[in-house]
């Protein structure tokens, strides 16, 4: 069929190499997460002041993460499949604990502190949900029938109350968002992406009043207008915005920005990270780095079309959309067109969690573009 | 048929999922190209707007204040200089809660109602960033007080400035004036650039005078700022220019003699230079420490000064306006003289009362015992011993119009033009004057009033200088300055043309009257000439405060001090080739001969001594000069 025949040509090309076999490392994904893994420490160590702290602690995580990816990546697809509800049932048991012992920084109660370093258990579920509905669904009929819907969308509600209870809107935002995706690749019908999308809309006032605290609106009323009030709210924007603006094309040179070395911008390390690497590197490093996004994300992709199981289907394809939300969602908010919440950008900003979160997501994924393949005989 | 379809079809499965993922990488590349076209908008487009808010951010300009000139005296002696002081500021834009701020800093060191509503009114009229000050001249407890606690007080900053500093205090607080803060008044009035790196400005005296000279030109610097406004390093910088010195006539020994002598007493002197009209002395007593009002006067410290009945505010020595009475004798003699209403022959009979055809009362001769001088009474002799009734008929010969127009190039009736600020130009009456002043004729009696130095007229102690000064000098006309150079720069003596057509022989004639109104037995101010080495001409004077009718007697002790009648004297010296001239009063000081004269004398001693001093050193240097200028020919 044509079909096959075009997407057969975008597999892997070292998918039938002994290496990526045996050693269940998919080649393409892995060289480009080191690039990005690099560029990253190299923006750290200019948005950190020139010092080597952060960059030293990424570094350890990056590591860490390689290590974990290829762990996670060994065990077969199936397994994850199986064991799938235990990670999401520990996850859940985390957030709880976050609520009730959880250590906070800047009016949020987000952090584990386990002893040896501090845990974001809210990261851990943006694996953990998608894991969740793909296991569920993936043994489901397709497309989704109500009774599947309805315990998939308990699945995605739960755990995203329970971190915007934190509050961490958008952490909260991207695991429902990262469920959803689930749903809908797994061919939810028009009549429920409608109703949905009623009632987000419907849902919208609701949480202006019940659920978003003070400064949450206010993050969003300075994005309406962010010279309102310079000193205050809109600060991070408007010195984030003249970051990135005056950096350029070709930027000021690697530690060489004013507005980060200078302190004018908030959070330059973690999640306002791409105002630094867009003025010191401009208009041309951006590009450089979206497009090393985009190469990750239709690597994700054609794993997903090329998966073994509906489950690997649903994981790996989910999971590459979500990896693009969350530059949406960054550098939409950095740029100033979507309000601050907080979500860092993936591989780049600073934060172990969410480093490990992602290297454990893109393990999985490894096991699911080397899995062995089953003979197709209808094709 | 959803059941149907729903047992395990994997192809269905991947189509509807292929389908979808198709879906999603539409919206994908969408949110894409919105992403990236936000990046090319805000880094192309708008890159410039971008980078020049970036710019302004990291960048601001400082002024940087230039050293404000300072003032010497004729000897190199600091009169006025600048001394660094430590001044707590904040920035309006760097704290988030002002009361609370202010109210923490109250907590730490002392803060005073006044200098709180101050702050406020500064910060009204402040430029954004700009360091409003709250506190002034900070101690060194102050200073590490609020280094310790900086960091809990956002927005404060101690900054170094240099602060203006009058070491003499009083002494020279009339004639070199001060600075004060920059009010609202004036801020409208300068160049906001020119001030930019100041906040004070002169506001009497010389500091006012030469402000365009002492100010300099403001530098600055580009700085960059981080988020919290700390410098943290300067780009580039324009150094500020300081300001011109000022060297003065004024000579600080001779001043503090003048000081001194004063003894309490109320009143002005002034010594001047008779040749290039340089101001060697000037005095207005009582006086005030003009260093209260550099960093703004406290209201209690500016309530005693005000309202004290002494006025220590007051310049009497340019501003005071004093009838001169019989100081002014001298020069009417020479204006009698030269209009040949009298001769140096000239003999009256002096009764000691003066009867005017027509007017029932008479004038009566203030300076005599009933009986009057007796008779053949001279010029000469009514110059000695100032006599009035010789002046009274001489007056009424001479009318007041020769009077007053001749006496104008002795600079009465005048501003003398020197060089402060606020110099009154007292009155020289004329018809005219009368005229439009009191719109009334000027009547024979006005005359015989104004011909012993009463009446209508008025002099200030510095017209009383600069007339005996060109009396001196037989009619040169210098203009009085109290700067001698700016910036090594000698200010050139002003002299005008000499106007009067007087004869040498009348000048000698006068010359030799006034010293011996000093040196003769029968001279009023012969008290002074004990032990004197050179020679003192002068006049001494009297004016009244009340008028008294001729058939009293003026008895003082009748009368409250602030009545008693003003001591004037005027004097050169050395009597035979002139080099100095003063103008002094007393107020309430009664006689000019025993109050007055006294201190000329001090002052003239002073002078002489530190001339004869001069002269030595002057031997003596050009000795060294000499020596060192051998050795230095040798070493080569």
């Amino acid at each position: 069929m044509q079909n096959n025949d075009f997407v057969r040509r975008f597999q892997s090309p070292g998918g039938d190499r002994i290496i990526s076999r045996v050693m269940h490392i998919d080649l393409i994904l892995f060289v480009l997460l080191l690039i990005l893994c690099v560029f990253g420490l190299v923006v750290i160590y200019s948005a950190g002041g020139q010092d080597l702290f952060y960059v030293k602690r990424q570094f350890v995580f990056m590591i860490a993460g390689f290590i974990l990816m290829l762990l996670v990546a060994q065990f077969p697809a199936r397994s994850w499949e199986r064991w799938a509800f235990v990670f999401y049932g520990f996850g859940l048991v985390l957030l709880a604990a976050v609520l009730i012992f959880g250590v906070g920084a800047k009016g949020a109660q987000r952090w584990l502190d386990i002893g040896v370093t501090r845990l974001q258990p809210a990261e851990f579920m943006k694996v953990c949900v998608p894991l969740m509905i793909s296991a569920y669904l993936g043994k489901r009929f397709v497309p989704p029938v109500a009774k599947h819907v309805f315990w998939s969308v308990f699945m995605v509600i739960l755990p995203t109350l329970l971190i915007v209870r934190q509050p961490d809107l958008g952490t909260g935002i991207l695991v429902f968002v990262s469920g959803f995706l689930v749903l809908f690749l797994a061919g939810l019908k028009k009549r429920y992406l409608i109703g949905s999308a009623l009632l987000a809309l419907a849902a919208v006032p609701m949480m202006w009043i019940f659920v978003l605290r003070d400064y949450q609106k206010q993050r969003v009323l300075t994005l309406l207008s962010p010279e309102d009030d310079k000193l205050g709210a809109g600060w991070n924007i408007v010195q984030s915005k003249t970051a990135i603006g005056s950096g350029g094309v070709s930027g000021k040179g690697w530690t060489e920005g004013t507005q980060s070395q200078l302190n004018f911008l908030p959070e330059s390390h973690t999640d306002f990270i791409i105002a630094v690497l867009a003025e010191e590197f401009g208009l041309i490093g951006v590009l450089t780095l979206f497009t090393l996004y985009l190469l990750v994300i239709v690597r994700c992709i054609l794993i997903a079309i090329n998966a073994q199981s509906q489950f690997g289907r649903l994981l790996a394809g989910s999971f590459g959309l979500v990896f693009f939300f969350y530059i949406f969602v960054n550098m939409g908010m950095v740029s100033g067109i979507l309000p601050v919440v907080g979500a860092p950008l993936p591989m780049i900003s600073y934060g172990g969690t969410a480093i490990l979160t992602l290297f454990i997501g893109f393990g999985m994924l490894m096991a699911i573009s080397t899995e062995p393949k089953r003979i197709r005989t209808q094709l | 048929m959803e059941h149907e379809a729903a047992f395990s079809d994997p192809t269905r499965e991947r189509n509807i999922f292929v389908g979808r993922i198709i879906i999603a990488s539409f919206f994908v590349v969408v949110m894409a190209l919105v992403i990236l076209a936000r990046y090319a908008d805000l880094q192309v487009t708008q890159h410039q707007d971008f980078v020049t808010n970036s710019d302004n951010n990291r960048v601001h300009i400082r002024p940087v204040a230039p050293a404000r000139g300072v003032i010497y005296d004729r000897n190199g002696e600091i009169l006025a200089d600048n001394r660094p002081t430590s001044n707590l500021t904040i920035i309006r834009e760097r704290t988030k809660d002002l009361n609370n701020l202010i109210t923490k800093i109250g907590s730490l060191i002392q803060l005073s109602d006044a200098d709180i509503k101050r702050f406020y009114k500064r910060l009204e009229r402040r430029r954004p960033f700009e360091q409003t000050p709250l506190k002034f001249n900070l101690s060194a407890e102050e200073q590490a007080i609020l280094a310790v606690n900086e960091y809990l007080l956002e927005g404060i900053k101690v900054s170094a400035r240099l602060t203006r500093s009058y070491p003499k205090g009083e002494l020279f607080a009339h004639a070199v004036g001060y600075v004060g803060r920059i009010n609202e008044r004036e801020l409208g009035a300068i160049d906001s650039i020119k001030y930019s790196g100041t906040d004070s400005i002169g506001k009497i005296g010389l500091e006012k005078f030469y402000e365009q000279y002492l100010l300099g030109e403001v530098g600055s610097e580009h700085v960059e700022t981080n988020a919290k406004g700390r410098v943290m390093r300067v780009l580039d910088q324009t150094d500020p220019i300081a300001g011109n010195d000022l060297v003065l006539h004024l000579d600080s020994r001779l001043q503090q003699i003048s000081h001194d002598a004063f003894d309490g007493e109320r009143g002005a002197l002034i010594a001047m230079d008779i040749k290039n009209g340089g101001i060697l002395a000037m005095v207005s007593a009582p006086s005030y420490d003009p260093n209260l009002f550099v960093s703004g006067i406290s209201q209690k410290n500016y309530d005693l000064l005000v309202n004290s009945t002494d006025k220590p505010l007051f310049n009497r020595a340019i501003r005071g306006q004093y009838p001169p009475g019989s100081t002014v004798k001298p020069l009417f003699g020479l204006i009698g003289l030269t209009n040949k209403n009298i001769t140096t022959d000239t003999k009256i009979e002096d009764p000691g009362f003066f009867i005017m055809e027509g007017i029932e009362r008479p004038w009566r001769d203030h300076n005599s015992k009933r009986g009057g001088h007796g008779s053949d009474v001279d010029l000469a002799e009514a110059i000695i011993e100032s006599c009035d009734v010789f002046f009274y008929k001489m007056g009424i010969k001479t009318g007041i119009d020769a009077l007053s127009s001749q006496s104008a190039i002795f600079g009465l009736g005048a501003k003398t033009g020197i060089d402060l600020p606020g110099e009154v130009s007292g009155i020289m009456p004329t018809r005219k004057w009368k005229k439009e002043s009191r719109n009334a004729t000027w009547y024979n009696g006005d005359t015989i009033n104004m011909s012993i130095g009463q009446g209508f007229m008025l002099t200030t102690p510095l017209q009383l200088a600069v007339m005996t000064s060109r009396i001196a000098s037989k009619g040169n006309i210098v203009q009085p300055q109290i700067v001698k150079s700016i910036n090594n720069k000698a200010q050139p003596t002003i002299l005008l043309p000499n106007a009067s057509k007087i004869d040498e022989k009348h000048w000698t004639y006068i010359h030799r009257a006034m010293k011996d109104v000093v040196h003769s037995t029968k001279g009023t101010a012969k008290s002074i000439s004990s032990g004197l080495l050179y020679q003192i001409a002068g006049k001494t004077g009297t004016a009244q405060v009340i008028s008294i009718n001729a058939d009293e007697d003026y008895d003082k002790s009748k009368l409250n001090k602030r009545q008693w009648d003003h001591a004037l004297f005027v004097a050169f010296a050395p009597a035979e080739n002139p080099e100095i001239a003063i103008g002094l009063i007393v107020e309430n000081g009664e006689h000019g001969s025993s109050v007055a004269a006294p201190i000329a004398r001090k002052v003239l001693d002073a002078y002489m001594s530190n001339r004869a001093d001069r002269e030595k050193q002057l031997v003596s240097k050009s000795k060294i000069l000499e020596t060192e200028q051998g050795y230095l020919a040798y070493a080569e």
